[in-house]
């Protein structure tokens, strides 16, 4: 399993494309604490950046990565490997170049920049995020033999993600604002990985006043310890579930 | 060695694989042959675990092949078509499966030599020609000295001199007391290497016989002539 991991990885190294996506977010995070005097605003600006851009890049390239790898999963399964262990190996390879690639493109400066605990749960969730983005392109490419299909259910899952769902949740809170809803939108940040995530920083940054009575129930729930646990609980499922269920499929799946 | 139980196998509404049931056992070198669409290669890839039948169950050396994989150690594949990683050399694919198999007995790297694949070592997959990508799944499929050797269509795309090594190579492992099932459709090279055919038409076994029955059968000399024999008795 080891050696196919190596291989993964020593073929991603090859391919460029994550070490160029490394100093782009080199690039954001330094000029977003270089331009900012505050560093609570640099960190606004970071967070908005690495919410849109590690989902859609780790959606991305691991699609594609799955994709261009049909060849090599065929060579393999005809070999005395375990199809576990095949695809197992895929995630683990995928997922370690693209944490490493946000450790070092965005980690750093966030260690040396922002206030401790805040940078330390920016690494964290952004280090999530993007094994959560993984992971749902591991069950998105598993479902459409088609490339062309699979990169377009890709690129919906992070338009639906990153941008529809906030304007579900805006739209419900218009509609609703005279019922009290407060504590079901706790329920619904829990269906989005990226929205449990904005809420994990913006408490940790003390701007959750900024979002009204919404807010105060949120910073109740997610401040508490209790809290906290079933936030990262929901974004290890948003992880485990996507792909165990990958992996169901493949290790039924005819190739 | 390989016995295959009432195996069915279908794609959406095509039955590929029709209540197939086959023995075979070493020191037998088999020919499967059919029309194209058939199923000969969802057979051999039943038997490889790729593809997983519906119905039915396929035993090697006695155990059943559901949820296991090591007895893919005792088997040596050539696909129809290699498909090998584009950005990956020859080099690399060799290196990359001996890795993963870490045999520890000695390799048999008689095909790598008489090829001339390690002087193309550092060619990227996706430059080499159809023949050539052959010849690295032919040298794959050898290389772990395999007691079972499944090759599909092995000749088809060689040229004349390298399909004459392989089949040298074939006969010579075929003394050893190996299974090797092939799939052909050029019925005269089979001629000198096999002892038994498998008939398949439409995911169904017409039939499994000795080459010497087949041809006292028919009277006929020659493999092909004798399918022809059988065929035309069974449409008349």
């Amino acid at each position: 399993m080891n050696k196919i991991i190596k291989f993964v990885i020593i073929d991603i190294l090859k391919n460029k494309i994550v070490l160029v996506y490394t100093l782009l977010l080199a690039v954001f995070s330094w000029s977003a604490f270089g331009l900012e005097d505050n560093s609570s605003k640099g960190i606004l600006t970071l967070l908005n950046i690495v919410l849109l851009i590690v989902p859609l890049v780790s959606i991305l390239f691991s699609t594609i990565y799955i994709y261009n790898s049909s060849e090599f999963i065929e060579l393999l399964v005809s070999q005395p490997v375990e199809r576990k262990k095949i695809w197992q190996s895929l995630f683990v390879g995928l997922s370690l170049s693209l944490v490493f690639a946000y450790l070092i493109g965005a980690g750093i400066p966030l260690l040396l920049y922002a206030e401790q605990s805040v940078g330390l749960m920016m690494i964290a969730v952004g280090c999530i995020i993007s094994v959560v983005f993984v992971a749902i392109a591991f069950l998105g490419s598993i479902l459409s033999r088609d490339k062309a299909k699979g990169i377009g259910i890709a690129i919906l899952l992070w338009l639906y993600f990153a941008l529809l769902f906030d304007g579900l949740v805006l739209f419900l809170l218009f509609q609703l604002a005279d019922y009290p809803i407060e504590k079901m939108m706790v329920g619904i940040t829990a269906t989005s990985p990226i929205d449990l995530a904005r809420i994990l920083i913006l408490l940790h940054l003390d701007v959750s006043a900024m979002m009204g009575y919404t807010g105060a129930i949120f910073k109740d729930f997610f401040g508490s310890t209790t809290g906290l646990i079933i936030a990262f609980t929901l974004l290890a499922l948003w992880i485990v579930v996507p792909f165990l269920l990958s992996l169901q499929i493949f290790k039924r799946k005819d190739l | 060695m390989i016995k295959i139980n009432n195996v069915s196998k279908r794609f959406g509404k095509l039955q590929v694989l029709n209540n197939v049931t086959l023995t075979c056992n070493k020191n037998e070198c088999i020919a499967l042959i059919g029309p194209n669409g058939c199923g000969k290669t969802t057979l051999i890839k039943s038997i490889l675990g790729m593809v997983l039948p519906d119905e039915g169950d396929i035993e090697f050396q006695g155990k059943s092949i559901k949820n296991d994989f090591t007895y893919r150690n005792h088997i040596g594949y050539m696909p129809q078509l290699g498909r090998y990683p584009d950005n990956m050399t020859i080099g690399q694919v060799v290196e990359t499966i001996k890795d993963i198999r870490k045999s520890n007995e000695p390799l048999d790297e008689d095909l790598l030599q008489q090829f001339n694949l390690q002087q193309m070592f550092e060619k990227r997959m996706s430059t080499l020609s159809g023949g050539t990508a052959q010849k690295v799944g032919a040298t794959l499929a050898f290389l772990f000295n395999p007691s079972v050797l499944i090759l599909d269509e092995p000749t088809a795309g060689l040229d004349p001199l390298a399909a004459e090594i392989l089949k040298e190579k074939i006969i010579a492992q075929k003394t050893k007391g190996k299974l090797i099932l092939i799939t052909s459709h050029l019925l005269s090279e089979l001629d000198e290497l096999v002892t038994q055919l498998i008939f398949m038409q439409e995911g169904n076994v017409v039939f499994h016989k000795n080459i010497d029955t087949l041809k006292n059968e028919t009277g006929e000399t020659k493999i092909s002539k004798a399918i022809a024999k059988i065929l035309k008795q069974q449409t008349a």
